[in-house]
């Protein structure tokens, strides 16, 4: 099967000032559909570079990067917005949700970019199929501020699965969450990736990580570690175990 | 992106907020307003000038005798005794587009009827003359071309005399005298109002050139020519193939006659309007201007405000056209909507304008065009930098910005 992310020695250099910065030094990753990996790294060690770069949001220096079959380390701006909107979801750590706008709507909005016209009772149907994909097609009509931060993300990634993307990448999807709705929004990653979609994460919280299947930890713009994750996680027995705590802290 | 997709989009945009979009736009509705209300009082009065001019006949060439002088003393226009009665027929018979002629004599003279007496203008004409002056007869008909030649004693009487001599009676049929010669009243021509110069054009009384020539003033010589041209495009090669004929018929070395036409008279007197309305309209654009930066700078704002949105629009696929296009078409919305509100408050301000002051106001079609267009035109020019700013952001930094 081919790769969907195929990186090979991939370079970012920023050009700020009189310094160069040598952001990603010489990455090289394969992740095979299907996969859920989880890119780890203190701050500078190259992992929100190296994540624009996977996203098509920037370019990288030097190297190739193949997405999905796709040479995309060439194309240029106009282009690699069309390969985003066809073969990435994305999930930010902030949520970004338009407000003041339905969660259908926002569901909806990549579809508005597609280069084949859907028509918009198609529209409806996808963003409503998403949204109860991820648990909250009774919220459809609820605007950002009417929702909790877990219930936004959820959103959030209804809208990157709608177009059907071949890979789903999330940063720090669950940086702005607390524990138990961040291991609610991993069981939603993780019935996601038992569905067969792929997902790459970025995250520097080891205990997230582990409900993942492969991390990969970078340091001064390098791969240091690339393993398979031992003792991985299930959300769902997790929130069974913090359930009974709570009830039997509430109980005490 | 799909065709309709970025106007629903604008629209939500826009609603979102309403009062500062109401404010965007009020730039531009006092713009068009103020152009489409002085456009339209301007307008009206040229209109009320045009009808006048009108008025005087379509598509008219007059032929003036020269200035008669005599020891020192000069007559003025129409003194002179050089035109003729042949000179009309030349007219007819030699210039090209000419469709109807009628020689000219008049005088002031006394009237009697019914007993009552009245000082009006008696014209001599031909029968082409009606037509000239683009006038209908109301009652009776006008007289003819065997008149003219049996030296008839018919008239055919304008409104005003119709008041002063026949109060409440059907005047055709009866008799007027001039000059004791009674003359039969044979029609009556329809009331057209004062002239452009406030002359009462219905106290009046049309008779036969040649029976006014022979039988009361026993002239040889008439005042001018009324002559009609074929169309609007002719009146000039008429105007000036009359000059060639009559100044070799003349032969003199001397011009001893004028030739004016309607189009002149008309220039003449809209030139004032034109002015005014060139004036009012370079102040209203100025104004409309000043509406256009408004948009420009809340476009800008609104850019920087939203450069979040921008950025997650880009992430999930919009290419910078399909923002450029997004941020156009709200402000285009913006001031096309603006425009057309702006059509509506200048067309009612004109129509308040109108009652209250009693001037004639008109909106010409062309205009509410022309402010559809140009309101839509400010939209895409103040709205394209904006635009194309938003177009041209990072979507890593606009995801980034707070």
């Amino acid at each position: 099967m081919n790769a969907v992310i195929k990186l090979t020695e991939i370079h970012k250099v920023y050009h700020t000032g009189e310094v160069d910065v040598h952001a990603v030094r010489g990455v090289s990753l394969d992740i095979e559909p299907g996969e859920f990996v989880a890119i780890m790294g203190s701050s500078g060690s190259g992992k929100s570079t190296l994540m624009n770069m996977i996203g098509c949001l920037d370019r990288p220096t030097e190297g190739s990067y193949f997405l999905d079959g796709i040479d995309v380390s060439t194309l240029d701006r106009e282009q690699r917005a069309e390969i985003r909107n066809d073969k990435i979801g994305f999930v930010f750590q902030g949520f970004n949700l338009l407000s003041r706008t339905t969660a259908l709507e926002n569901v909806e909005m990549p579809m508005l970019y597609n280069r084949r016209r859907v028509p918009s009772r198609e529209q409806n149907e996808r963003a409503l199929k998403s949204l109860e994909l991820v648990g909250l097609g009774d919220r459809a009509d609820h605007k950002p501020n009417q929702l909790s931060g877990g219930q936004q993300q959820r959103v959030a990634i209804a809208r990157a699965l709608v177009n059907r993307p071949s890979l789903l990448l999330a940063d720090e999807p669950t940086g702005n969450l607390d524990s138990q709705t961040s291991i609610e929004i991993m069981g939603v990653f993780q019935k996601l990736n038992d569905a067969g979609i792929t997902i790459v994460m970025v995250t520097h919280e080891l205990d997230i990580a582990r409900y993942t299947k492969r991390t990969v930890i970078l340091r001064d713009g390098k791969i240091l570690t690339d393993e398979p994750v031992a003792g991985r996680l299930n959300a769902e027995i997790e929130l069974k175990k913090l359930r009974q705590a709570q009830a039997a802290v509430s109980l005490a | 992106m799909k065709f309709f997709a970025p106007f629903k989009l604008a629209g939500r945009a826009l609603r979102r907020n309403k009062m500062r979009s109401l404010l965007t736009m009020l730039g531009v509705i006092i713009g068009v307003g103020s152009v489409i209300a002085s456009v339209s009082i301007t307008n009206g009065a040229s209109k009320q000038v045009e009808d006048k001019v009108a008025s005087l006949g379509q598509n008219v060439v007059t032929v003036f005798s020269g200035n008669f002088t005599s020891g020192g003393m000069r007559g003025g226009w129409g003194s002179a005794p050089t035109l003729t009665v042949e000179d009309t027929t030349a007219i007819q018979n030699e210039v090209a587009n000419v469709v109807a002629v009628s020689p000219e004599v008049r005088d002031r003279m006394q009237i009697l009827a019914n007993g009552l007496n009245w000082n009006t203008q008696i014209m001599g004409e031909s029968p082409d003359y009606p037509q000239i002056r683009d006038w209908d007869i109301a009652d009776g008909t006008m007289f003819t071309d065997a008149d003219v030649r049996s030296i008839a004693k018919v008239a055919v009487i304008g409104k005003t005399v119709v008041d002063q001599l026949f109060i409440n009676q059907d005047p055709v049929g009866q008799t007027l005298i001039i000059r004791n010669i009674p003359f039969k009243v044979v029609g009556v021509l329809e009331a057209k109002g004062f002239n452009l110069f406030g002359q009462d054009q219905d106290d009046i009384v049309i008779i036969p050139y040649t029976s006014h020539m022979r039988r009361i003033t026993k002239r040889t010589f008439v005042n001018s020519i009324m002559v009609q041209a074929a169309s609007k495009e002719t009146i000039g090669q008429v105007q000036e193939d009359i000059t060639t004929l009559l100044l070799d018929r003349h032969k003199s070395a001397d011009q001893d006659f004028t030739v004016r036409t309607q189009l002149e008279l008309m220039q003449m007197a809209t030139s004032t309007t034109r002015i005014m309305s060139v004036l009012l309209g370079a102040i209203a654009s100025v104004s409309l201007i000043v509406g256009g930066i408004g948009i420009m700078n809340i476009m800008l704002v609104s850019v920087t405000e939203r450069t979040r949105e921008i950025g997650i629009r880009m992430a999930v696929g919009a290419r910078g056209r399909d923002i450029l296009v997004q941020f156009l078409i709200e402000a285009v919305t913006l001031s096309a909507v603006g425009g057309i509100m702006g059509i509506a408050l200048g067309m009612a301000a004109a129509k308040t304008t109108s009652y209250f002051t009693g001037w004639p106001t008109l909106t010409p079609y062309a205009w509410i065009g022309i402010a559809c267009v140009s309101s839509a035109a400010i939209g895409i020019v103040s709205g394209f930098y904006p635009a194309w700013k938003a177009s041209r952001l990072d979507p890593i930094e606009a995801l980034r910005y707070e």
